[in-house]
């Protein structure tokens, strides 16, 4: 398929084509109003070279299929303005960092969601599902804590912009360990140690350097930074108590 | 493959490459201090001798760059120590703005007695 001739200002756009080895491959966009980094994905997929890969489902925020690195930086791409991250009119599009490449603009997220099942980031039920709902006053401090840890979509993009996670393959990451911090805090939970153990290891919380990339690039405005330091202090306590 | 390291691109992480370079230094640096104090157990004259050698004014100055090393290393540290150990605070970069004024500050203090 040819590229279709443009009138009006266009985008520089140039996008990874290939797995860990391939190459930038540069595409002209046209440049629209209130157009998003996905837009311009789609557009030379659908208008310029359909053999590109790519991963997107909502389109709104809320699925977070549609990572990718922007310019160097890991955003969620149908939610960020191109006239926001190009002010140059020009994109540079690759797979998220830290994860392995199926192809193009498609990464692998096996490895970052198995960090999940490894940090015991699950709930494990206290009582029955026909047991009655259980009562949890929304001021009380473990589930204010739990509450600003929740809205994870799962995208990646605090992954992709852990410096620790490139440094240790086995780190557990920012968003397994955002994760089972909810736990941690949940009074329904049923073993609330086990998160505690699980995430209390070398791979877990007391890894992380606190560089806060991730509450920076958190396209949800969580904070995983913080709730890492939660679990240092409370696998410490715990440790401490002889809990642990 | 991801282009230039923008991910790297906030103050969290300068801090992290200021605690990390400053420690580095400060390790490095730790040989020739304890060198010099074993200059005392070889005898008076040879300490004296480095001593005087460490008034002239291009090497008070790097002493200054020292004292900025290490206000700047505890400061950060005394920074990770609140984040990991005292209830989260999102005044990061107000945290940031104190650690990085108090390095100067000691610094500067340093330079003006030693002038």
């Amino acid at each position: 398929m040819s590229e279709p001739r443009a009138n009006g200002p266009e985008l520089s756009v140039e996008v990874w084509r290939g797995r860990a080895e391939g190459r930038f491959q540069t595409y002209r966009v046209p440049l629209r109003p209130s157009q998003t980094v996905l837009d311009v994905v789609t557009y030379v997929q659908r208008r310029i070279d359909p053999t590109l890969s790519y991963r997107f489902a909502c389109r709104v925020g809320m699925c977070g299929s549609c990572a990718m690195m922007v310019n160097g930086a890991p955003r969620w791409t149908c939610r960020t303005h191109v006239a926001r991250v190009a002010k140059d009119r020009r994109l540079r599009l690759a797979p998220l960092r830290n994860l392995p490449v199926i192809k193009d603009l498609a990464a692998d997220m096996t490895p970052f969601f198995d960090k999940w099942r490894e940090a015991e980031a699950r709930f494990l039920p206290s009582s029955p599902r026909a047991a009655a709902t259980a009562r949890i006053p929304p001021a009380d401090p473990e589930r204010a804590a739990a509450d600003a840890a929740i809205e994870c979509i799962g995208c990646g993009v605090c992954h992709a912009a852990c410096d620790v996670v490139a440094w240790q393959p086995d780190y557990l990451g920012p968003a397994a360990l955002n994760r089972a911090w909810t736990l941690v805090n949940d009074a329904r939970d049923a073993d609330r140690r086990a998160h505690l153990a699980a995430v209390a290891g070398d791979a877990g919380c007391h890894a992380c350097h606190s560089h806060q990339s991730c509450a920076t690039f958190c396209p949800k405005g969580l904070n995983p930074t913080a709730s890492i330091a939660g679990l240092k202090r409370a696998s410490a306590l715990a440790l401490l108590a002889g809990r642990l | 493959m991801s282009g230039p390291a923008r991910w790297r691109n906030h103050p969290g992480y300068g801090a992290f490459v200021v605690h990390r370079v400053s420690g580095l230094l400060l390790a490095l640096f730790l040989p020739a201090h304890l060198y010099v104090l074993g200059l005392a157990i070889e005898g008076e004259a040879a300490l004296d001798s480095f001593l005087r050698w460490t008034e002239a004014a291009p090497v008070k100055l790097a002493e200054a760059g020292l004292a900025l090393l290490l206000a700047a290393h505890l400061a950060g540290g005394l920074r990770l120590l609140a984040i990991e150990f005292l209830p989260w605070t999102d005044r990061q970069k107000t945290l940031l703005a104190l650690a990085g004024g108090f390095s100067a500050f000691a610094a500067l203090l340093f330079l003006l007695n030693a002038l």
